[in-house]
């Protein structure tokens, strides 16, 4: 319908020239932008995630000190979680997608969308800062009084650098609630949207509401630390577990953010796949409001052994329970959508298939960690470890890449080998589970966390964790370099590759800069598949 | 915002909150208590109450702002409540052995 | 989905200040006030993560803290109250004046809330200089005589006030931006957006003070 020629160039076309990119307002640039720097900052976590990977291969502390492998744990997961897993699918699709979804021509504030780009950069700076002048050792969780007082290693930076990304996040939640609120196109009511709008207004509800906490809690180490204050300090009376408190209050709702936006992906991928509307919309638009709410609510229950009150304990690990149960809504409802559905076995499909067996997997066990009584022997140990891992990289990096494939002939204008598309999902499933089911055996039998040396019964999981996790890099490498290499080729996508619903797949591929070359006007709900043909095409081979 | 409220109505209100700050300084200084904070507290809420709707306008705005106002505030009883929770109940269960 | 239809409202004669992603004033105008609302419920969050630590460690230490209070001249603080109570009435009575498109109106109150705020900081400097002498900042120069937790009601009371002079300082460029905007005739009933969403944080700023003020200053003051 609408890929013959046109008059407006594509939004990668015009204007041109670096400063028209780096000064860019277009919602789609900044998510290019966004798209790049979160990929240089997951390759940096990958490496020092080789370092940890390669020392745990045997069981004595032999390949790097103590010093630094505690560096490489806490560098990997500062870079992972607030570089990475926070802006990886919202700052990326969503600053993309949500305006086209809607049926806008921009977000509400494009100029602050470009400040948010900036102020994640020199967070970033910061941080690599942090690693440049010997790194930090305090793990990602700054726990007060050590990375307050005691630590001699870089906090100073790498805090200052997490308080300034934390106000990336803040902006872009700010810009898409407005977005969402104030620039729907007329029609798009509430319940025709698409589940990836309803997905990200949740997570920036919790952006919101969540990172001002976290902020003002690295400040007030920062505080103490630089400015010799008195807020955790036991020796004055301050308590350590107040930071534990504040931290988590955003800490938990943060793995929101992260799966979140990983969720709405799916919805749009198992929608597409199965060629029908997604079971129970209402249901699943609902979940994802409560997924953010209650999940306010349970922070505690990573103090269960912190001298938190066993009666607060009771109640958190209660609230736990019942946070899983949208999580499992959604899950029933993608299932039940793929039943009897016309499912085609294209790449998006495997990435959909992996992201609910290992987010199934990874969230039933944050249940066994959410009864207080099992969390006594399970925290801090390496089932800790799967569990997150399981969700993150398991259910939000695989939606993340399944999102980045399905979307590719959109952004790009091309299409990406359809079979290398295949090979890389099952090798990053694959790889995947070979470095993580080993470490829920590891954690179950007494293996810490952060601790590089162990007793040598646990090597042979160690040497499979270590063996899997080459795999899962392989499987990300391949993924990179097919995708780069379609740039240097023609652009030969159509406006509808996946033959899927939604306002974003009926405009060319890639898209105006204005998106539409005619204001939307919306008639029907989304994932409206029942009146539609067969699709002709398929993705193409290249 | 097409509402325009009147100077009239900006000036009884600056009044109020006038008179709330030298009841909440008189206040103080009598002692009652347990009660003198959340008295305290109680005439802060109400002049912040009166920033928020007249000279903020929100008693003019759409549900959808009014909500939002509220969130914060809501979000910081979460914040205390549940936190206070911990702290005020941990000598409520008895820890075997002690 | 849907077919594209109907010509945007781009198309009709608009208003200079018109932003190319909105199809009208009012959409931009709600949009603004509705955006300038949510970054205040995180402004809320951010003084509210302190305001958590206060609550604890007030519970927690009632002697400390009103030691700590006792140290403030609450005179002093009530008349900061006061003066950014009018601050808070002029620059709403500068936020009504772009409504309604009186200029002067809008600069001299404009200016009146300018200098209320200043007043205010210099106030606060005085505080601050008056707590240094008295070696009260937590810290190497603590006064030992002095029960260690009083270190925890400092470190809040300065994080605290320390913050919220941050946000007056911007308040006020802010506030300089205003005035160089209704200087030049840029507001009107049509377009004083700018202003509404200023006049938003300005009343913003002034309910934390409106907290600060008896939770810092008016702890036992019947003693």
């Amino acid at each position: 319908m609408t890929h013959g020629t046109v008059n407006a160039p594509s939004y990668l076309d015009a204007p041109h020239g670096i400063a028209s990119w780096l000064l860019t307002k277009d919602h789609k640039r900044i998510g290019i932008l966004y798209l790049i720097s979160v990929t240089i900052f997951f390759m940096i976590g990958g490496l020092f995630a080789a370092g940890i990977r390669t020392e745990l291969l045997t069981p004595e502390g032999d390949f790097l000190t103590a010093d630094l492998y505690n560096k490489l744990f806490t560098l990997h997961g500062v870079v992972m979680i607030f570089f990475f897993l926070i802006p990886s699918i919202p700052a990326t699709l969503g600053n993309f997608l949500i305006p086209i979804q809607i049926g806008a021509k921009d977000l509400a504030f494009p100029r602050i969308n470009l400040l948010s780009w900036y102020i994640y950069v020199v967070g970033a700076l910061f941080t690599l800062a942090a690693v440049f002048a010997g790194g930090v050792d305090t793990g990602w969780t700054f726990y007060t009084p050590y990375s307050s007082i005691a630590s001699n290693t870089n906090v100073t930076l790498a805090a200052l650098g997490v308080f300034i990304t934390g106000f990336s996040s803040i902006l872009t939640g700010f810009n898409f609630i407005v977005t969402i609120h104030r620039m729907r196109a007329p029609g798009m009511t509430w319940f025709r949207l698409p589940l990836f709008i309803w997905a990200h207004y949740a997570t920036s509800l919790v952006m919101v509401l969540g990172t001002p906490v976290v902020a003002i809690t690295i400040l007030l180490v920062f505080a103490e630390r630089a400015l010799g204050f008195a807020i955790f300090d036991p020796r004055m009376g301050g308590d350590p577990v107040l930071f534990q408190h504040l931290f988590w209050f955003y800490s938990h709702p943060a793995v929101y953010i992260m799966i979140l936006p990983g969720m709405g992906v799916i919805s749009e991928l198992v929608a597409a796949v199965s060629r029908k509307q997604i079971f129970g919309y209402s249901f699943v638009a609902y979940s994802s409001l409560a997924i953010a709410i209650i999940g306010f609510l349970v922070w505690g229950h990573h103090m269960f052994v912190s001298s938190q009150s066993i009666y607060a304990g009771l109640v958190f690990s209660i609230i736990t329970m019942i946070v899983a149960v949208p999580s499992a809504v959604k899950t029933f409802n993608w299932t039940a959508t793929m039943y009897k559905g016309s499912v085609t076995w294209e790449s998006p499909t495997y990435w959909v298939i992996g992201f609910m067996g290992l987010f199934l997997i990874g969230g039933l066990t944050g249940l066994f960690l959410g009864t207080m009584g099992l969390d006594v022997h399970l925290h801090d140990t390496y089932f800790v470890v799967a569990h997150f891992h399981y969700i993150m990289v398991g259910g939000a990096i695989m939606a993340f890449l399944g999102g980045i494939h399905f979307y590719w002939p959109k952004m790009t204008g091309r299409l990406y080998p359809e079979t290398l598309g295949k090979i890389s999902a099952i090798l990053v499933f694959t790889g995947f589970n070979l470095t993580f089911f080993p470490q829920f055996v590891l954690g179950y039998l007494g293996m810490p966390r952060r601790y590089y040396a162990y007793p040598e019964e646990f090597q042979i999981l160690n040497v499979l964790s270590t063996s899997g996790a080459g795999v899962l890099g392989l499987g990300y490498a391949l993924i990179v370099f097919y995708l780069v290499a379609t740039l240097f080729k023609e652009r030969n996508a159509p406006a509808n590759p996946w033959g899927a619903t939604g306002l974003e797949w009926q405009i060319q591929s890639p898209p105006i800069t204005l998106n539409f070359e005619v204001d939307p006007i919306v008639t029907e709900d989304a994932y409206n598949y029942a009146g539609r043909a067969p699709k002709h095409t398929k993705a193409g081979e290249v | 915002m097409s509402h325009v409220s009147s100077k009239g109505l900006f000036y009884t209100i600056f009044a109020s909150l006038c008179v709330l700050t030298v009841v909440t300084v008189l206040i103080a200084r009598v002692d009652l208590g347990a009660m003198n904070t959340p008295i305290a507290l109680a005439v802060a809420v109400t002049k912040a109450m009166l920033v928020i709707l007249f000279f903020m306008g929100v008693k003019y705005n759409t549900p959808l702002t009014k909500v939002v106002a509220a969130s914060g505030f809501v979000w910081l009883i979460i914040l205390f409540g549940v936190t206070m929770g911990d702290y005020l109940t941990r000598g409520w269960l008895g820890v075997p052995g002690r | 989905m849907s077919a594209p239809n109907v010509h945007s409202d781009a198309h009709q004669a608009h208003h200079p200040k018109l932003q190319h992603h909105f199809h009208n004033m009012a959409q931009q105008l709600e949009a603004s006030i509705l955006g300038m609302w949510v970054f205040l419920v995180t402004e809320v969050m951010f003084f509210g993560g302190m305001f958590m630590a206060y609550l604890l460690y007030r519970t927690m230490y009632p002697d400390a803290w009103l030691a700590g209070s006792n140290e403030l001249n609450e005179v002093l603080g009530g008349v900061n109250t006061l003066v950014l109570i009018v601050s808070s009435l002029t620059m709403a009575l500068a936020v009504r004046a772009a409504q309604v498109g009186a200029r002067m109106a809008q600069i001299a109150n404009l200016i009146l809330t300018i200098i209320f705020g200043s007043i205010f900081l210099i106030v606060k400097y005085f505080e601050y200089a008056a707590k240094f002498e008295h070696h009260l900042v937590p810290g190497a120069h603590f006064d030992p005589a002095r029960d260690p937790a009083q270190q925890l009601y400092f470190s809040l009371y300065f994080m605290l006030t320390g913050i919220h002079a941050l946000h007056m300082i911007v308040g006020i460029v802010l506030l300089f931006i205003m005035l160089r905007m209704a200087w030049k005739h840029q507001f009107n009933a049509d377009y004083f957006t700018p202003m509404e969403v200023t006049g938003l944080y300005w009343h913003f700023v002034d309910i934390v003070w409106i907290f600060l003020f008896p939770l810092l200053y008016l702890i036992g003051k019947h003693h």
